[in-house]
């Protein structure tokens, strides 16, 4: 936050630290007196709910590694020894597991909350750039974690995504050698992805005080994405977002828990409790629910290294956004024909979940045979995926750069305050 | 206002699709569906039935044990709280009288520290299981080439895993007529595998199911209950199938009864910050 | 946004509002969110603690056959050394006519053995100072000698000099047999 301070140290001692390091200065302007629009709906205490998130699987994480062996031999029944003799590791390790699909949930709504209340645009490009780097770093740590038990998904699902990089031309190979240590995934494989598994999350936590710093400078953006322009806009952090966003947590707890000690399982996949065996593949190989849609758009392509570029150029979107989007109204609460798009998008990514879950060539409805389509008949998930994922690159490539030039947007308010107001009145 | 609440259902129920797709199997299964059995450790409040436990240990032991490891449980596992023969006269499961006798009848290997030998001494309850074969090597070469699965987490292992081994076990059909089934290979509808190479039939109706190496393993009478329950192969199938579930997840009533308390506290905690909240943003619109 | 004061408070204008009820709320709220706190830091507090399988760990039998008298045995028990000494008789008398000599912790050594085997002297092989492994035969009382920081203990194993605070410590063990030993 720049502008100046209220922060006034009232005791000897906060006088004498603040003149010596302005942190409770510093907690005061970012925590308790920080502005924030008064219009916040829910979809802005997911920001918090994901602080938790982190703290919650940093904390589990140290703990789990104190109990953990990160060795090919030993690592499958060490977690077995969490789950069996360590005092309550089998809450740790479901916290932690299950934890990882809460931290995706909140993101993903983050994400969606920032795509449909246009919280990209300028002046937030760098925040929400930020944004996209802590999602990246949460897909590579996700993905390393899901290798420390060594099951057979662990197993394979590190094969796959390492092999990924084998696409590349010329250093392909090499880099995949490199990324496993040997031939094929293996003992040092897993003794390095526990090292950068510990070590991510703090390097999370880092581009987190960066998100959050770029945040107090930009302001938080508001369901009428029109910037606060008086007192009457805003109200101090403290007590007004503080209780609302321990609201919110206390409801996703409620959400995180029933998974915890009711379906600790359910997210997870059973061929993760066969232990790794580099002999076999299981029949079908998934990975974790948050990726399925990138997993369904590398699949959708038939060229191994075009489907990988698009994979990653799903995510690349994310980052261009900001100077893709053309429209000069920044919450879709005002541009209708946008928020058709926008759920339009939702809908194809969740198409994309579903179709990375099921094998290419099932039928999306059962018992009706078509005729084959270039490779497949269209009546199947490959195609199905592919309708989806072009309809994915279309929202970001086409639809958003040319809506905002053509679309006739809803009158926006003068201030915050005044639909508020309004509605009040009415 | 409708609108407002129809694009946030919207919303929830997307996500709540996405989740539901992450969770699900894999299409493409050709086995048949395993018949849902209503299992005492289901639902939030489920625990296990001491009493079954201990029959399905003595199919364990009688029957499975002969082929199938059981290498992450330890003897004094069978007397923790929650296990087939914990006794609350004894917390420490190490004392109890009944595990400490199952124990000794195993010899485990040892080595002999005078002379450097390997040696045998009878099991204690830190043991764990003894296998019934030195290496998967032996294990395969006792079964035709097959390797009986280690049973610790089996019942965790294969999706709705207490009901998928109730029905494996339960559910050997004779081949229909015009299925090849090697010798020393038996069929079973629930057991998943693609038999599309060895049906002579009409290839549009390749029967469901697969071939096992495991030859029925039980019958009516296979074991004899302590506790005076007929020994019917369902019986006995059932059993074996909720023991297995408890090696699988012996914290199970532990999880479900913590998780009661944890919910009652998040939703007076929920209740209490929603009062809280309705007081501080009382007089400001929003 | 820069030029921007925090204006809006919580406005204590309204009558109607009954204070003590309002923050009532607010405490009840606090206090329950801090009381889950304090109690989800239990269980990563208590991980820390033995596991199931170590507590679990066996006691072992040892065949006394193999200590010759005058001699010792150290063998590893719960991953600590642990102390079988077969006293001679010289040792033994030694040991028994200081019984009432003045010491740090004062103790019989009939109390130290078991009445009849009084030649086996069974204790865990860690110096009560700071937990170093003391020497065999070493010191003025020829029982052990803590080379860390230079703690006598006599042949009953008792602190004579030294830093150390305690006698060294007696295992729960019990006899099997004459040549049998069981500790633990």
């Amino acid at each position: 936050m720049s502008g100046h301070s209220t922060y006034t140290p009232k005791t000897g001692l906060t006088r004498w630290l603040d003149s010596r390091l302005p942190i409770l200065r510093l907690a005061h302007d970012s925590f308790v007196d920080y502005p924030t629009p008064r219009n916040l709906n829910y979809f802005w205490t997911f920001g918090g709910i994901l602080s938790l998130c982190l703290g919650v699987q940093i904390i589990t994480g140290i703990v789990l590694a104190m109990n953990y062996t990160a060795n090919a031999a030993l690592a499958f029944n060490s977690v077995e020894h969490i789950m069996r003799d360590v005092n309550y590791g089998w809450l740790i390790r479901y916290a932690h597991a299950n934890g990882a699909s809460m931290f995706f949930i909140a993101v993903y709504v983050h994400m969606l909350r920032g795509l449909y209340y246009g919280s990209y645009k300028a002046p937030r490009e760098v925040l929400w750039l930020l944004g996209c780097v802590i999602y990246l770093l949460m897909m590579a740590t996700g993905f390393l974690g899901y290798v420390l038990p060594w099951g057979q998904m662990s197993f394979w699902g590190a094969t796959v995504i390492t092999n990924l990089f084998s696409a590349l031309p010329l250093v392909g190979p090499s880099i995949t050698t490199w990324l496993w240590g040997g031939f094929a995934v293996d003992n040092p494989t897993l003794n390095r992805f526990f090292s950068l598994h510990y070590l991510l999350p703090f390097v999370i936590a880092g581009v987190v005080v960066l998100h959050v710093w770029a945040l107090h400078v930009v302001g938080q953006n508001n369901p009428t994405g029109v910037e606060p322009k008086s007192k009457a806009d805003v109200l101090p952090f403290t007590p007004y977002a503080t209780v609302k966003d321990g609201f919110a947590m206390s409801l996703f707890m409620i959400m995180f828990a029933v998974f915890v000690f009711y379906l600790p399982n359910s997210l997870g996949h059973a061929d993760n409790y066969i232990p790794a065996n580099p002999i076999v593949t299981p029949a079908h190989i998934v990975p974790e629910w948050y990726f399925l849609p990138f997993y369904a758009i590398l699949r959708a392509v038939p060229d191994k290294l075009m489907g990988v570029l698009a994979m990653f150029g799903a995510i690349a979107c994310f980052f261009a956004l900001p100077w893709l989007d053309t429209s000069k109204v920044r919450s879709m609460r005002y541009r209708p024909t946008a928020r058709l798009y926008f759920w339009l998008f939702v809908l194809s990514a969740c198409v994309l979940g579903l179709c990375g879950a099921r094998l290419p060539d099932d039928q999306v409805i059962p018992g009706l045979k078509t005729f084959t389509l270039i490779d497949s008949d269209p009546n199947s998930f490959v195609w199905l995926s592919r309708i989806a994922a072009l309809y994915y690159f279309a929202y970001f490539l086409l639809i958003t750069p040319i809506l905002g030039l053509v679309e006739k947007t809803s009158p926006v308010p003068e201030t915050i305050a005044s639909p508020a107001l309004n509605a009040k009145k009415a | 206002m409708t609108l407002k609440l129809l694009s946030k259902a919207a919303v929830l129920a997307a996500f709540a699709g996405l989740l539901s797709f992450g969770g699900a199997v894999m299409a493409a299964t050709t086995e048949a569906e395993a018949p849902k059995t209503q299992f005492s450790f289901e639902g939030p409040f489920g625990k296990f039935d001491q009493a079954q436990l201990q029959r399905g240990y003595k199919v364990y032991r009688e029957v499975c044990s002969a082929c199938h490891s059981m290498s992450l449980v330890a003897f004094r596992n069978l007397g923790d709280k929650g296990g087939p023969f914990y006794d609350p006269k004894y917390p420490n499961s190490n004392d109890n009288p009944v595990v400490k006798a199952i124990a000794a009848d195993y010899m485990v290997d040892d080595i002999d520290t005078e002379t450097g030998d390997p040696s045998k001494r009878p099991a204690v309850t830190a043991d764990y299981l003894v296998a019934p074969f030195k290496n998967e090597y032996a294990a395969r070469a006792s079964n035709g080439g097959a390797l009986p699965p280690d049973m610790s987490v089996l019942a965790k292992a294969r999706e709705r895993g207490p009901d998928y081994i109730r029905a494996i076990v339960n559910g050997y059909k004779a081949a229909p007529a015009g299925l090849t089934v090697a010798p020393g290979k038996y069929y079973n509808p629930y057991f998943p595998g693609d038999m599309s190479s060895s049906w002579k039939g009409d290839p549009n109706d390749v029967p469901e199911g697969g071939v096992i190496g495991m030859p029925p393993p039980l019958r009516d009478g296979s074991v004899t209950f302590d506790d005076g329950t007929k020994s019917t192969l369902d019986q006995q199938a059932t059993d074996v199938a909720a023991f297995l579930m408890w090696a699988a997840e012996p914290k199970l009533n532990e999880r479900h009864q913590l998780g009661a308390a944890v919910l009652i506290y998040l939703l007076l905690l929920s209740t209490l910050l929603w009062f809280s909240y309705k007081t501080v943003w009382k007089h400001e619109s929003h | 946004m820069s030029n921007l004061a925090v204006g809006a408070t919580i406005d204590p204008g309204h009558a109607s509002d009954d204070p003590s009820r309002r923050d009532f709320i607010h405490i009840a709220a606090i206090a329950a969110a801090a009381g889950g706190a304090a109690s989800v830091a239990w269980p990563f507090i208590d991980q820390m603690n033995p596991a199931a399988d170590t507590l679990a760990l066996a006691s072992v039998e040892f065949d006394l056959t193999k200590v010759m008298e005058g001699m010792q045995v150290t063998i590893k028990w719960r991953g600590k050394p642990l102390f079988i000494r077969n006293r001679s008789a010289a040792e033994i008398a030694a040991a028994q006519k200081d019984d009432n000599a003045p010491m740090k912790d004062p103790a019989k050594d009939a109390d130290r053995v078991k009445a009849g085997k009084e030649q086996w002297l069974i204790l865990i092989g860690t110096c009560t100072h700071l937990g170093c492994v003391p020497t065999f035969g070493g010191g003025d009382w020829g029982g052990w000698f803590c080379p860390c920081h230079g703690s006598q203990y006599d042949t009953a194993g008792r602190i004579r000099k030294g830093p150390a605070p305690l006698n060294l410590a007696l295992p729960d063990y019990a006899f099997l047999s004459d040549t049998k030993v069981k500790i633990g």
